[in-house]
Parts: C-alpha cells; structure tokens; sequence
C-alpha cells in the first residue's frame, strides 16, 4: 500500500529525471511550467515515465480533460472559462486544486493546475483503482 | 547537404533494438570547421545518428504509420571525442512505445567499448494536425531515408547459413 508521501516522493524524483532539474528545486506546490520549467513534450515524458515507474495506463484524456483543449464558446469565451466550462473542467480534473484558478479562470493560467502534488493525487487515484494502493 | 548521419544498419530487430554504423570520413565537409587541423565529430551530429536509428526503430514498429520526430533528449554523454578514421557503432533500444510516441535508449560503441549514451524521447505527431499541415504523405520516412529503410529490413532478415 502506497502512502500519499511515498507516491508524492517517487512523483518528484520522475520529475526531477524528466526536467532535469535539483532535488531541492522542487515542492509539492511546485508548478510543472511555471516553477518547473516543463514544455509541452515535457508532459508527454513525464506520462511515459509515470507509466513505467508506477506500472499504471494513464490515457491522454485523464491528465489533460477534452474541456482544457476545447473551443466550444459555451465553455470558453475571450480566453477564459465560462461557468459551465469552469464546471466542466472540474469535472474532468478532479485532483487539481481550482481556489486560485477560479477567481480569475484565463486559458492561459490552466496550466498552473498542474502541480506536482496534482499529479502525485492523481497517480495515486490510478493505483488505487488498480488495486495497487 | 545530406542529412543523413548514419551510413547503413547492421542489426535490425522490429520493435525491440538497432544497430548501426558511421564512419567518419575525412571527406565530410563540417571537419574543415570543426576544427581547423582537428577534426572532431561534433556531439550534435552523433546524436543525430543516434536519434535517426531509434526514430526508424520507432516508426518501423508501428509500419510508418506514424511521423516520428525527436521531441527532447533527455541525457546525453560521451566519455571522449571522435574524430576521423574511426568507426563508431550505434546501439539503440526501443523502453517504450504507444500511440503519442516512444522513448529509446542509445549507445555509441567504438571497438566494442561503449563510449557514450544518450536517452532520446520521440513524439508523433498528431494524424489530423500533420494531415492539414503536410498533406497525407509521411514526409519523415522519404528518400534517403526510405533506402536506409530497405537496408534495416534487410539487416533484420535471417541470415544465410554459413555452412
């Protein structure tokens, strides 16, 4: 059975391979672009990783929900979510923590969603429905 | 200019692992720069090679289908420089693969002895976004490229008996 703390701490360490970056440098708040200086394929390594050290499928559309990628103008208007697309994009990533991301919801920010401890929550969510943890 | 950094391959095992050959001419035009009176390859170039033998791997095993291009490389060392007359040797493994791309690990071998490596992260790039932008052809596997592809096959097939 994997802890929060043992799932958090081999997150980190995949991360710290994947960006090539210090141990040091890297918080459970951490950002993966903002504070962590991940790109786009980033993501993409860092899924590969995930999957071979956790043993886990992670599917593109369960990390990155098709409301994050939509151009549907009931969820997002002018660059930012609509309250239904605010919704919807709850739905679809339920581990991010929205507190700060909703008060001002821009497209542009929802990449901030993603922190290492959003990811560790959801990895764990996975190997619990896998009977791993 | 040719972009092709690697001369042909000698082992090709689908899905799995590659093994091909460079040799370093003196007759190659980037050793009158690099460097005048020492000629060096440079480390880019051999990880090009390296990363042309695993994305040929790479496509290979999903029978081109996909246009395999180098997304990062991760690591990367080489223990000393290389320069002409040698014979370097490119050992690629296939760790990962599934539909959005594939990771690899490679080896540079000189003589047998391993003097570097290199972790090489492709991506395939997305069928309906390449589609518009490029058209149907797959315009990674063209070429030159498609010839090395023939020797790969070939380099994969059972050996004739040598009795």
């Amino acid at each position: 059975m994997a802890s929060h703390e043992e799932v958090l701490s081999k997150v980190s360490s995949t991360l710290v391979e994947a960006l090539n970056i210090d141990e040091d440098e890297i918080k459970p708040e951490s950002t993966l672009t903002g504070d962590l200086g991940a790109e786009s394929i980033d993501f993409l390594d860092i899924v590969f990783r995930l999957e071979r050290e956790f043993g886990i499928k992670i599917p593109r559309e369960e990390l990155f929900p098709e409301a994050a990628q939509t151009s549907d103008v009931e969820l997002l208007k002018d660059g930012k979510y609509t309250p239904k697309g605010l919704a919807e994009l709850k739905k679809g990533m339920p581990f991010a923590d929205f507190s700060e991301f909703e008060k001002n919801p821009e497209a542009s920010q929802l990449t901030n969603l993603f922190t290492v401890n959003m990811i560790a929550r959801f990895v764990q969510d996975k190997l619990a429905k896998a009977g791993k943890a | 200019m040719r972009w092709i950094w690697i001369d042909g391959f000698l082992e090709f095992e689908s899905g799995k692992r590659a093994r091909t050959v460079k040799n370093l001419s003196s007759a190659e035009d980037h050793y009158a720069q690099h460097f005048p009176g020492y000629p060096v390859m440079p480390a880019a170039l051999i990880l090009e090679g390296l990363a042309q033998t695993g994305g040929i791997l790479a496509g290979e095993a999903n029978q081109f289908r996909e246009k395999v291009v180098l997304g990062k490389i991760n690591k990367a060392s080489f223990s000393r420089e290389f320069t002409v007359g040698e014979t370097l040797h490119y050992e690629v493994e296939l760790v990962h693969i599934r539909p959005e791309g594939a990771t690899a690990s490679g080896k540079v071998l000189v003589n047998g002895i391993c003097e570097g490596e290199a972790e090489i992260f492709f991506a395939h790039l997305d069928q309906a976004r390449s589609r518009q932008a490029f058209g149907e052809g797959n315009f990674v596997f063209t070429g030159e490229m498609r010839h090395l592809l023939d020797q790969a096959k070939r380099a994969g097939a059972p050996k004739p008996s040598q009795s």
